[in-house]
């Protein structure tokens, strides 16, 4: 019979642990297949972030490291300083990256570490029961924003592509979306560019990903992927908010 | 041959000698010198150094670095280690070899800029969460500075911990004749299978974590540790002993400390006062045995524990003892330094009484 679906070899067979309808799955299996079709299989390390991708390191088919909460970008300046042939990357949620974490994403990114980032956007602390993101929008509900997200009292959603690519370090910085298959194919492809980069020694890049989280929206999947194209793409518009080729 | 040095600059040059081929730290006084003195010297053997963004950053760089088989370090001083905690946590969890320096000031708070010895708790008794212990060395001198930051990324990768050098602010400033020993060859140093270097694939795959959701195999993983923590105390301990044989009063002290307990025991003993010294040189492993036995000669009336602190290694003394002999505790703080005539007139007070 002929084969006309293989799961990617940089997978393992460990099955996901992530909810029905969250994104978390589809952003492993790009970055997955991206590392797989650039041919770079044996010269991979990645890292997991806390968060609700913290067993990534069962997933991904390569050397991983598992970092605390937000510390993810340095682990990968540790290693790719000590390795950089290998191609190195972290994945990091939303809290990880733009809260706990933004002292070391900032400065990998102006550092322009070659290193290549996957920052996780569901808006929500997902693994700890739905709390409050750095991104979380205005007037969205939250365990610790119980009548919606009021500016005045848990200030303003943060843009992580705007503001690191007011750097000089980063390549290519771009947002994509998880939310339907025609973005999934543009966000395959901002991944792949950003792998691309680092291989040629370009620096950092990062590609955000807008990811649904049914279970603490408190929405079905199909409700969750259409927040994040009505909701989320007007507080955090898709693009390319940063590419060295294109300057 | 030997040349003066001061001992941060020297530190730095062994630790390079000894193998480290990688450095991530954040400037703090008074270890200044180790990142300036590393920023310079290792692009000219091949290694990285790293000015990062925050202590917190550093110690995951290292974490990052020595995951993937690189002899990493860290140095800092007492507030910065604090920061490191995290880290260093992660460090002992994830079972990962490297050395971190802390040239230790005065605190609580941001304290102040001279010598203490007041990192004892954080240092021995963890520091951050969770169960572990780092091998711990206190040097009192710039020579055996250097003779244990050569050796100290061995160690680190036999047990596959953390090794931290504590050294007193004075350690760090003094400058002293050193005799610098060989530079290793890194071809020479063990491979390290566990190492993600990123050629792991399938059931090759490395995975570097401290996460064991499943409490039975965390626990057995604490066993794990904690066996290796037996093997250092029977197999690390490292402990001078200063005229105890006949002594009457034993002070016990560590560090530069130690050097000036050591003035004031000989001149205790031109007076005619039988005074002698135990000076832990492994903190972790503490000497625990060989205080006990000198607590159990007829001829110890009594100890005394001597430190820049409050009080701190005083615990592990009278834990030691046991009860034994009564223990005392003679301290200064704040960055003041004890002479050996401050000691000498403790003891002469205490026993006019
Ligand atoms: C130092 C520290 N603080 C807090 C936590 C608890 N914690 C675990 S995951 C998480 C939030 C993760 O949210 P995010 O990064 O958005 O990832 P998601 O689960 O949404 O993918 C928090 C706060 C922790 N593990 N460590
Ligand atoms: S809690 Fe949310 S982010 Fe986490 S696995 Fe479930 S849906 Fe995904
Ligand atoms: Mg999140």
């Amino acid at each position: 019979m002929a084969v006309v679906f293989k799961k990617t070899n940089m997978l393992t067979d460990t099955p996901f642990h992530y909810c029905p309808g969250c994104t978390h799955g589809i952003a492993h299996r790009l970055v997955a297949e991206c590392l797989e079709e650039l041919g770079v299989e044996g010269n991979v390390i990645g890292i997991a972030p806390v968060g609700c991708a913290v067993f990534a390191y069962n997933y991904f088919n390569c050397d991983m490291q598992q970092a605390a909460h937000g510390r993810a970008p340095s682990l990968a300046t540790g290693i790719k300083r000590t390795n950089p042939d290998k191609v190195v990357f972290a994945y990091q949620g939303d809290g990880d990256l733009a809260s706990i974490g933004t002292a070391e994403i900032i400065h990998a990114a102006a550092r322009g570490e070659n290193v290549t980032v996957i920052f996780i956007n569901n808006a929500i602390y997902g693994m700890t029961g739905g709390q409050m993101a750095p991104t979380t929008l205005v007037g969205q509900k939250s365990t610790t924003s119980q009548s919606g997200r009021q500016v005045a009292i848990n200030g303003n959603p943060i843009r992580v592509c705007e503001m690191l690519a007011t750097l000089d370090g980063p390549s290519y910085i771009a947002r994509c979306s998880l939310s339907d298959t025609a973005n999934v194919n543009k966000a395959k492809r901002a991944i792949k560019k950003a792998f691309e980069n680092q291989l040629a020694g370009k620096g950092f890049s990062m590609v955000e990903l807008l990811s649904s989280c049914p279970t603490n929206w408190g929405m079905t999947p199909t409700q969750a992927v259409d927040f994040v194209k009505e909701e989320m793409t007007k507080v955090f518009p898709l693009g390319v908010f940063k590419d060295i080729d294109k300057e | 041959m030997k040349i003066l040095m001061k001992g941060n600059e020297a530190v730095a040059e062994a630790a390079v000698r000894g193998g480290c081929r990688a450095f991530f730290g954040y400037p703090i006084t008074p270890q200044n010198e180790i990142p300036e003195y590393l920023s310079r010297r290792l692009p000219e053997v091949g290694g990285c150094f790293i000015q990062a963004e925050s202590e917190v950053s550093a110690i995951n760089m290292v974490y990052g670095a020595a995951g993937a088989g690189a002899r990493a370090m860290t140095s800092s001083s007492s507030p910065g280690i604090s920061l490191k905690q995290e880290g260093i946590s992660y460090i002992c969890g994830a079972e990962l070899p490297c050395v971190i320096v802390n040239m230790v000031r005065g605190g609580p708070g941001l304290g102040g800029i001279q010598p203490a010895q007041s990192d004892y708790f954080q240092t021995v008794k963890g520091g951050g969460h969770g169960d572990y212990h780092m091998l711990v060395y206190a040097p009192s001198s710039v020579q055996e500075a250097v003779n244990i930051m050569y050796d100290a990324f061995d160690k680190a990768d036999e047990y596959r911990m953390p090794v931290m050098m504590l050294g007193d602010g004075m350690i760090g400033q003094i400058m002293e004749a050193v005799e610098l020993p060989p530079m290793k060859d890194p071809s020479t140093f063990p491979k390290k299978e566990w190492a993600t270097d990123g050629t792991g694939i399938g059931k090759n795959r490395r995975i570097i974590n401290s996460l064991y959701i499943e409490p039975d195999v965390l626990e057995e993983v604490n066993h794990r540790l904690f066996k290796r923590y037996d093997m250092l105390k029977e197999k690390e301990v490292m402990c001078e002993k200063y005229l105890c044989d006949d002594a009457e009063i034993v002070i016990v002290a560590y560090g530069t400390v130690a050097r000036i307990s050591k003035s004031a025991v000989n001149d205790l003993r031109a007076k005619g006062i039988k005074v002698g010294l135990i000076r832990p040189i492994t903190l972790y492993p503490y000497p625990e045995k060989i205080i006990n036995d000198v607590a159990k000669q007829d001829c110890v009336r009594k100890f005394v524990t001597i430190e820049l602190s409050m009080g701190q290694m005083i615990e592990d003394v009278r834990l030691a003892v046991n009860g034994l002999k009564p223990v005392e505790f003679y301290g200064r703080t704040g960055g003041n330094v004890m002479t050996p005539d401050d000691i000498v007139n403790y003891v002469l007070a205490k026993e006019e009484k």
